[in-house]
C-alpha cells in the first residue's frame, strides 16, 4: 500500500515537465507548426533558470527565496522563448523546413543547457556542486495543512507551486483552445491558414505567439526538473529524453491539454514503473523502460485505424503558409 | 494617392535563380554564421576568434589520423544521410534514422557474438546482412502502417527510435562484458572476426569506399531508374501518382524498406569498421545530423558528400578546441546549432525575392 503511494506521488513528479512540454507543444501545434526543438527549450529554460537563481545567490548577501524564484521564473522565460523565437522566424517568416529546424534547435538547446551546466559546474567546484538550495526552497514549498493530512497530503499536496500551476495552466489551455473566439481562430489557423486569413485572422501573428507560448511552457517544464525535481543544481544530459516523451504526450492526448494531465501521469508512472515491480531482473527493466514508447505508438496507430475527425493532427501541420502560393 | 497602404517590404518568389548566385547566398550565410560564432565565443570565452578557428582546422585535418578520422566519420554521417534521401523525396519524413541505424548495428553485433566461432567467411557475409535486415524491418514497421492507415510517420518513426535504445539497453545486458559494467567493450578483439579488414593497411579506407559506392548508386537509382521517378512522383503528389497508375503505398513500403536498409549498413559499419562494438549512444544523433545534411544538400547525393564533410569537419574541430582552450566540449553543439540556423535561414532568400516599396510608387 505504502509502495503504491509513493509510486503515484513519484509519478506525479515525473509528469509535471511532461504535461508542461506536452501544452506548449499542443498550443504550438494547433497553429500548425511541429516543432521538434522541445527538448532542446526545455534545456534552455533550466538551465537560463539555474544559472539566473546561481547568480543572484551569488550576489545577494542575503539571498531571498522569493526573489530567487522570480528572477528563475524570468530567466527560463525568456532563454526558452528565445529559443521559439528563433524557430518562428525561420519557419514562418523564412519559411525554413519546420522538422529540420526543430530538430536543429534540439540540437542548438541541449548544447546550450550541457554547455552553460558544465561551465557553471566547473565555477562551483566541480560536477553536481551547483548549489541554488535557496531558490529551490521557494519551489520545493509544499501546501501547508494540506499537506501534513494523511494519505492524500503527501500524494497529492506535497509537491511545488509548479506542480499546481502545470495543472491549471492545462485547464485554462482547454478552456482557451475550444471555448473561446481567439482558440477558434488560433485552431482555424492550424486547420487551414488560407481560410483563417480570409476569415481575417493575423495568421503570422497567430503563429509566433502560439510557437513563442508553447516555447515559454517547455521552458518551464525544464525548469521544474531543474529546481524541484533534482533541487537546483545541474548534471549533463540528465533531463533525458523527457522532451521527445513530451512530443509523445500531444500524440497521446490527441492535442486536448485535458488528456495530457492524465496522460502525463500515466506516462510519468510508466516511466518508472520499473522501479516499482519487484523480481525484475535488469533486462527486463530496459523493455519497461520502453513502454511509455510503445504506448504512443500504440494510440498512434489506433487513431489513424479509427479514422475520428475530431483525433487527427491539425491538417495544416508542418505546412509553411506563403499568402501568394495557392 | 493610393487609398490601399502598400506594405514596405514586400515578398516575391523567385522564377529561378542562377546556380552561382544562389551558391553565393549560401556562402555568404556560412560567411554569417561564423562571424555570429565568433562573437558568441568572445562573449562567452573571451578567446581570440582567429586563435579559436585555426583551433578548428587543426583539430579537424591537422595530422594525418585526424584526417583519415574525420573523413571516415563523415562518411558513416554521409551514409546515413543518403538512407532518408529516397523517403524524403517521397515526402515521408523518415526521422527514425537514428533508430533504423541502430538496429542495424545491433544485428551485426549479435552475429559478430553469436557466431564467433563459424568460418571467418560466414560472418563476413552475415554481419552486414543481419544489419540490413534489421534496418530494413525498422523502417518499414512505420511504413506498412502508413501505406495501410495513414498513420503519421514523423512521430511513428520518431518514438522507433527510443524502442530501439531500449531494445540496445537489453542486448548490453546479456553482452556485457565484464559482467555489470553496462558496457559491452570490444567485441572479438583477439580474433577480430566480422571485423572490416584493412585495406592497404588503411583501417579507414574501406568503410569510405562503401559508403562512396552507395553514393554514386543511390544518385543513379534516384535520378535514372524507373522506381526512383516514381518515388519523385509520389512526392510530388500522391493524386497524380495514383492517376498515373502507379501503386503509392508499393511505393511507400518499398522506398522505406531501401531507406532502412541504407540505415543498416550505416549501423554495420559503425560496429563491424569503427566502433567495434554496441552501445546505446553509438550513433549518438547522428540518425538527425543526417536528416539536416540531406535537407541542406537538397536531397542531391552528390552535394551531401560535401556537406557531411563540413558539420563532420566542424564538429571534429569543436572538440579540439573544447581541450585546447578548456572549453567544454558541448561548445560545438552550439556552434553548429548558429551555423545550422543560418544555412537554414538563407534558402529563403533563394526562394524568394524581397521587394522594397519605392517612394511615389503607387499601386497598380
Amino acid at each position: 500500500m505504502n509502495d503504491i503511494l509513493v509510486f503515484v506521488q513519484k509519478a506525479i513528479a515525473q509528469s509535471v515537465p511532461l504535461l508542461y512540454g506536452a501544452n506548449g507543444e499542443i498550443l504550438t501545434q494547433k497553429s500548425g507548426n511541429l516543432n521538434l526543438g522541445v527538448p532542446g527549450m526545455m534545456y534552455m529554460g533550466g538551465i537560463a533558470g539555474l544559472m539566473g537563481a546561481f547568480y543572484y545567490e551569488r550576489a545577494a548577501a542575503v539571498p531571498s527565496p522569493v526573489a530567487g524564484m522570480l528572477i528563475a521564473l524570468l530567466c527560463a522565460l525568456l532563454a526558452s522563448g528565445l529559443g521559439a523565437l528563433i524557430y518562428s522566424l525561420l519557419t514562418i517568416t523564412l519559411r525554413a523546413d519546420q522538422n529540420v529546424t526543430g530538430l536543429a534547435l534540439t540540437t542548438f538547446g541541449m548544447g546550450f543547457g550541457n554547455f552553460f551546466g558544465g561551465s557553471l559546474s566547473q565555477l562551483a567546484g566541480g560536477v553536481g556542486q551547483i548549489s541554488t538550495a535557496v531558490t529551490a526552497s521557494a519551489f520545493r514549498a509544499k501546501i501547508p495543512w494540506l499537506c501534513d493530512l494523511p494519505v492524500v497530503g503527501s500524494v497529492l499536496f506535497s509537491h511545488g507551486f509548479l506542480t499546481y500551476f502545470a495543472l491549471i495552466s492545462a485547464v485554462l489551455l482547454n478552456a482557451f483552445l475550444y471555448h473561446t473566439r481567439k482558440g477558434l481562430s488560433l485552431r482555424s489557423v492550424g486547420e487551414n491558414p488560407a481560410t483563417a486569413d480570409a476569415a481575417g485572422v493575423n495568421v503570422t501573428l497567430s503563429k509566433y505567439l502560439a510557437t513563442v507560448v508553447g516555447g515559454m511552457f517547455a521552458g518551464l517544464g525544464g525548469l521544474f526538473f531543474v529546481m524541484e525535481y533534482t533541487g537546483g543544481t545541474w548534471v549533463n544530459n540528465g533531463f533525458g529524453d523527457r522532451g521527445w516523451l513530451a512530443i509523445a504526450l500531444v500524440i497521446f492526448a490527441r492535442w486536448r491539454p485535458l488528456n495530457a494531465v492524465w496522460g502525463s501521469v500515466l506516462f510519468g508512472g510508466l516511466y518508472i514503473l520499473y522501479l516499482y515491480i519487484h523480481g525484475l531482473d535488469r533486462s527486463m527493466q530496459e523493455i519497461f523502460k520502453a513502454l511509455p514508447y510503445l504506448v504512443t505508438l500504440a494510440v498512434l496507430v489506433l487513431t489513424s485505424l479509427r479514422k475520428k475527425r475530431e483525433d487527427q493532427p491539425p491538417a495544416g501541420l508542418g505546412r509553411p503558409y506563403f499568402r501568394e502560393e495557392r | 494617392m493610393s487609398a490601399v497602404k502598400e506594405p514596405l517590404l514586400h515578398i516575391l518568389k523567385r522564377d529561378g535563380i542562377h546556380p552561382a548566385r544562389a551558391l553565393m547566398i549560401r556562402l555568404a550565410a556560412v560567411l554569417a554564421s561564423l562571424v555570429v560564432c565568433a562573437v558568441v565565443i568572445v562573449l562567452i570565452t573571451g578567446l581570440n576568434p582567429l586563435e579559436v578557428y585555426a583551433g578548428i582546422w587543426d583539430g579537424a585535418v591537422g595530422t594525418n589520423r585526424r584526417m583519415w578520422v574525420t573523413f571516415r566519420d563523415a562518411a558513416i554521417l554521409l551514409c546515413i544521410g543518403l538512407a532518408v534521401t529516397p523517403a524524403f523525396r517521397m515526402r515521408f519524413w523518415n526521422i527514425g534514422a537514428e533508430g533504423q541505424t541502430l538496429a542495424g548495428a545491433m544485428a551485426a553485433a549479435a552475429v559478430m557474438i553469436y557466431l564467433r566461432d563459424a568460418p571467418a567467411w560466414a560472418v563476413y557475409a552475415l554481419c552486414p546482412l543481419a544489419g540490413v535486415a534489421a534496418g530494413m524491418l525498422w523502417g518499414l514497421l512505420p511504413a506498412v502502417c502508413k501505406a495501410r492507415w495513414n498513420t503519421n510517420e514523423t512521430l511513428f518513426t520518431l518514438m522507433l527510435n527510443y524502442v530501439a535504445t531500449q531494445v540496445v539497453s537489453f542486448g548490453i545486458v546479456y553482452w556485457e562484458n565484464p559482467k555489470g559494467s553496462n558496457h559491452v567493450g570490444l567485441i572479438n578483439s583477439s580474433g577480430r572476426q566480422g571485423w572490416l579488414p584493412d585495406l592497404a593497411g588503411n583501417g579507414y579506407l574501406l568503410p569510405i569506399l562503401i559508403v562512396l559506392t552507395l553514393t554514386a548508386l543511390l544518385y543513379i537509382y534516384m535520378n535514372f531508374t524507373k522506381q526512383g521517378y516514381e518515388i519523385a512522383v509520389v512526392g510530388e503528389s500522391e493524386n497524380t501518382a495514383r492517376y498515373a497508375g502507379i501503386r503509392v503505398s508499393r511505393v511507400i513500403v518499398r522506398t522505406m524498406a531501401l531507406s532502412g536498409a541504407m540505415a543498416g549498413v550505416a549501423g554495420y559499419l559503425l560496429t563491424c569498421g569503427v566502433g567495434h562494438t554496441i552501445s546505446t549512444s553509438l550513433v549518438g544523433g547522428r540518425g538527425f545530423t543526417a536528416i539536416v545534411v540531406a535537407w541542406l544538400a537538397k536531397l542531391n547525393p552528390l552535394a551531401m558528400t560535401l556537406v557531411a564533410f563540413l558539420l563532420v569537419f566542424m564538429q571534429k574541430g569543436a572538440n579540439q578546441i573544447a581541450t585546447q582552450f578548456g572549453l567544454n566540449e558541448n561548445a560545438s553543439e552550439i556552434l553548429t546549432g548558429i551555423i545550422l540556423f543560418f544555412v537554414l535561414g538563407c534558402e529563403f532568400f533563394i526562394r524568394y525575392r524581397v521587394a522594397v516599396r519605392r517612394r511615389g510608387e503607387g499601386v497598380k
